[in-house]
């Protein structure tokens, strides 16, 4: 517990001050979606790590946070620090509704139907031209304001950011260490055997899918005053994949793997950008020899990998 | 005395050494096109286009000196990775200026961006918002939407077919032209008796067209890019109908032609000259930039130049003519682009001004039909 | 409305719809002998289109002889795949098996890019384009085609599974893989079997529906995805479910954009999607100990 603590703040410390060794740039840029990318792998890899539960629709929980809080400070002109809340509590509370029947449903039929959710909202992104502005998007959505201080520029937002992020990252590791997150992973290894010893499986499932999409939500309304722009093509079936290859290959049921997956697949586009055409070749690859040689993700693989080029020094 | 002159001399040398030493450099020219994903069909002509014409100008020399250098970057078509990629070419490549995006989506997204950053933006995407109202640093080559619509409908209000039937492709360019198709409507007397739209991804639109058939329009209108509208005008054949098919600009190479073959025969569409460059008069003030850019696109890319990439020769042309009359500085392109006129490129004739960052009138189209697998121009 | 409207938006349907059975019951296959979902199906009916393409611009090859060609080229890509992704693989998991089917599709799309460009491409339908009536709606010979050999699929697999030691062998892995291989069936081989059909029937699909939907890169994903809803529909059966599951999710698509509204037919496709399976969690037709193959 002791050690948990330690390692998050040494964790927090080098985050915040990560923007002094990279001054500047381009590179803040990149490490806000970094952050914005870890908070929603995070969000998923509570539903598939600790709860073992997929989900093929996350980018639509993404998807309507952000809309929600567009659309609330544009068209209903709402200070975005009520609209984020309210945008939150809004698609937990649909998330909660939604969960009872869908997580009845296992495996397959899961990614099924969470797939066909995460569509149903992209489709209605698309479509509600009058609400959201359709394919074109929703521009003019206001920055974030906090003490006269307005979030328009890269190092701010990468504060504002990692400042949630490192929220989501202290009360995930909490979430695991309880109580909830034993039984969490009693439903993870068998749900008969969790109910039977007195865990209210179904119930428990529902909550942290809505936890989840809570945590999504408010992903998605800092991507929102951050970008200040939104449009549909961001929350795709695409979206969803990359978020549960972020998990993957982070680490299932691990908070830094999800930190780890997330850095990566934001990163990687950035030094494939000089392959041009071959970016997608290598992607692609990239993340099959990735599976193949680290089946437990980066963040059981790399102590492995280090371990083995220690002790092939020691031979040597 | 002496020392004075001495003093004069050094200024002189120093100053005439310093402006040689920046001639030298280059002066960079940032771009952001959809060379992969669902937008490949702009961004990749708009890419090749941008980086033949920059090779053709320091070819000859650069421009007062100065060698111009591209940096490109790939969007895939996805708005987020617009702004990260805008904010690259501002903040580490350093650039005077940027072509691009090719959608509307990501045009829109990127113009925060550039008015915050104080960089001219050249769009080379369609939709009217771009420039309506008018922001500061932001201007576009690609014609407007409403022109295009405008010349259909000015067509079908002579033929007095006004009842129209509109298919339109759920994505950006697809919700640009409804929007401007209903909006106009009124304006030419025309009734638009059913409204449908189809996926991107589509296979199959017999559905809607069935539905279209049902419904007694005189017309349909269908606004989509590849490969969709070939799709339609095969279903159409299938299912027999008759009616008048009309197609929007975004379909206008011989790669629709090749595509819907057969059923490609009769339909009409509004298109930028370029397809139409050999049959054009010689009257034609672009015909010389027409002729100059299908000649240079066929010897570098064995293809055939479609006006999707004369959007971004358009743009770099622009940035050459203002760079040529003195500007250096983001701020003095931004001032010497708002003063062009009369500059004849492949979209039309550019007249920028104050209030008018899009620059084209409706001579930028021609309505032309397809017969015998080749354009016709439509009189 | 009309009763040839309604006539025509069935027929539209159901030929869309063959193709997604096709395509779904090549996920189905691979399913039930291993276990994993195969998200890079889609990327066999694009090679199955590009490939006879291909055949015919660039070898000069006549219809008939371009076909077979480009099927066994999308198979030889089939077992590659197994033999250099999925058979080494360390920990199978059912998600790690996800992400590496994913990641293959990406690959397989990638390289098709750098083949056959990004640009759309169309292929000649097999005979003619003459529009056929049928009461008061027309089909093009081309969708006689797509039934027919989705038909004749149907058939062949079943003889397949039930008359033939193999396909007896693989029905076998599909019941309980620790079994089979107790009994003496080498699972492994049946694994790569699973592939190597699966990924003919993906480019059989591919190319039946080219000529009437035309091929790219990146026509994969969205066929993909629905012959993949297809299957669960048909609740992972490799037999006659899963080609009602097709047709029905093409009938409800071309009825829904007919008589609703197109821009949310997808929507209500997956609406009803959904509704099937809160109703029953089992799939349309599963029972709890129902035969898969």
């Amino acid at each position: 517990m002791k050690k948990d603590l330690l390692l998050f703040t040494v964790f927090s410390i080098f985050i915040m001050l990560a923007p002094q060794l990279f001054s500047g740039g381009y590179l803040m840029n990149v490490l806000v979606f970094v952050g914005i990318n870890t908070m929603l792998a995070i969000a998923l890899n509570l539903l598939l790590g600790y709860a073992g539960q997929i989900s093929l629709g996350h980018a639509g929980f993404f998807g309507l946070g952000a809309y929600l809080s567009g659309i609330l400070t544009t068209t209903y002109s709402l200070n975005p620090w009520i609209a984020m809340p309210a945008a939150a509590i809004a698609v937990g509370f649909l998330a909660g509704i939604i969960g009872f029947p869908i997580l009845k449903l296992k495996g397959h039929y899961l990614a099924m139907a969470t797939l066909g959710l995460g569509i149903i909202i992209f489709i209605v992104f698309n479509e509600t031209i009058e609400l959201t502005g359709g394919p074109s998007g929703l521009p003019g959505i206001p920055n974030l304001e906090l003490a006269g201080i307005i979030f328009d520029s890269d190092v701010k937002n990468y504060y504002l950011i990692w400042g949630f992020t490192l929220a989501v990252m202290l009360f995930s590791l909490n979430l695991s260490n309880s109580r909830i997150g034993r039984s969490l992973r009693a439903i993870h290894d068998s749900e008969v055997a969790a109910q039977v010893l007195g865990v209210n499986a179904r119930l428990l499932k529902v909550q942290i899918f809505a936890l989840s999409a809570v945590i999504s939500s408010l992903a998605g309304s800092l991507y929102a005053h951050t970008m200040t722009f939104v449009s549909p093509a961001s929350f795709g079936f695409n979206f969803s994949i990359e978020l549960l290859t972020m998990v993957v290959i982070g680490g299932l049921g691990s908070i830094y793997g999800s930190f780890l997956g997330a850095t990566l697949l934001t990163l990687l586009p950035e030094f494939l950008r000089a392959a041009h055409d071959y970016d997608i070749i290598i992607y692609g690859g990239l993340l099959m020899l990735m599976v193949m040689y680290m089946p437990g993700g980066l963040v059981r693989g790399i102590p492995v990998l280090f371990r083995k080029i220690v002790k092939k020094k020691g031979e040597s | 005395m002496n020392v004075k002159v001495m003093h004069f001399v050094i200024a002189a040398v120093s100053l005439l050494l310093s402006v040689n030493a920046f001639a030298a450099a280059p002066i960079k020219i940032g771009a952001l096109f959809a060379v992969t994903g669902p937008a490949a069909f702009l961004g990749e002509p708009e890419r090749n286009s941008a980086k033949m014409v920059i090779d053709e100008i320091n070819k000859a020399g650069g421009v007062k000196g100065h060698k111009l250098e591209l940096v490109a970057y790939d969007t895939a078509g996805d708005a987020t990775k617009a702004v990260q990629l805008a904010t690259k070419l501002i903040k580490d490549d350093k650039v005077v200026a940027i072509i691009g995006p090719s959608t509307t989506g990501e045009t829109m997204a990127v113009i925060p961006v550039a008015e915050k950053e104080q960089i001219p933006l050249i769009s080379c995407s369609a939709g009217s918002k771009i420039t309506d109202p008018v922001k500061k640093w932001v201007f576009k080559t690609a014609q407007n939407d409403s022109l295009a619509v405008g010349k259909i409908f000015e067509y079908l209000q002579k033929a007095k077919q006004t009842n129209v039937s509109i298919l339109t492709v759920s994505d950006g360019f697809g919700a640009s032209g409804r929007e401007q198709l209903k909006n106009q409507a009124g304006k030419y007397g025309i009734t638009i008796v059913s409204d449908d739209t189809y996926g991107p991804k589509d296979t199959d639109m017999t559905a809607q067209l069935t539905k279209i058939r049902g419904s007694h329009a005189q017309a349909i209108i269908c606004w989509g890019t590849n490969p969709g509208p070939a799709v339609i005008a095969k279903n159409a054949r299938q299912l027999g109908i008759k009616t008048p098919l009309f197609m929007s600009h975004g379909v206008s190479s011989k790669k629709f032609i090749e595509l819907a073959g057969e059923a490609a025969e009769g339909i009409k569409l509004p298109s930028g000259k370029v397809v139409v460059a050999d049959i054009l008069p010689n009257s034609d003030q672009q015909k010389k930039s027409l002729m100059a850019f299908v000649k240079d696109y066929q010897k570098h890319y064995k293809a055939e130049g479609d006006h999707f990439g004369g959007h971004a020769w358009d743009a770099v042309m622009l940035i050459r003519n203002a760079i040529d009359n003195g500007a250096d500085t983001s701020a003095s392109i931004r001032d010497q682009l708002e003063k062009t006129r009369g500059f004849a490129g492949i979209g039309g004739s550019f007249n920028y001004s104050a209030q008018d960052h899009a620059g084209l009138g409706k001579d930028a189209f021609v309505l032309v039909e397809i017969k015998n697998k080749d354009w016709v121009i439509v009189k | 409305m009309q009763f040839d409207q309604i006539l025509q938006y069935v027929l539209s349907g159901l030929s869309t719809g063959a193709i997604y059975a096709l395509i779904g019951i090549g996920f189905s296959i691979i399913y039930n002998a291993t276990g994993i979902i195969n998200f890079a199906q889609g990327e066999f009916v694009m090679l199955g289109g590009l490939l006879t393409l291909s055949c015919l611009e660039l070898l000069k090859l006549p219809l008939w002889a371009a076909i077979p060609c480009a099927i066994a080229v999308s198979t030889v890509v089939g077992i590659l795949f197994e033999r250099l992704a999925i058979r080494p693989l360390k920990q199978p998991t059912p998600i790690n098996l996800v992400i590496i089917t994913i990641g293959g599709s990406i690959l397989i799309r990638g390289l098709a890019m750098l083949v056959w460009g990004k640009d759309t491409h169309a292929i000649p339908p097999f005979s003619g384009d003459t529009p056929i009536a049928i009461g008061g709606a027309t089909i093009l010979p081309q969708h006689l085609w797509i039934l027919a050999i989705t038909l004749l699929i149907i058939v062949i697999n079943k003889v397949y599974f039930y008359h033939t030691i193999s396909g007896k062998a693989m029905r076998a892995c599909s019941y309980n893989r620790r079994a089979a291989g107790l009994v003496g069936i080498d699972v492994r081989r049946m694994v790569l079997f699973s592939f190597i059909i699966s990924s003919a029937m993906g480019a059989v699909a591919g190319i039946i529906v080219a000529p009437l939907t035309m091929t790219a890169y990146d026509v994969g994903v969205m066929l993909g995805l629905k012959g993949f809803c297809a299957a669960i529909i048909g609740g992972m059966s490799s037999g006659i479910s899963t080609v009602i599951g097709g047709l029905i999710l093409g009938v409800l698509e071309s009825l829904g954009a007919g008589l609703i509204s197109s821009g949310y037919k997808d929507a209500i496709a997956f609406i009803i999607l959904l509704l099937i399976l809160f109703i029953r969690p089992q799939g349309l037709f599963g029972k709890a100990d129902s035969e898969r193959v």
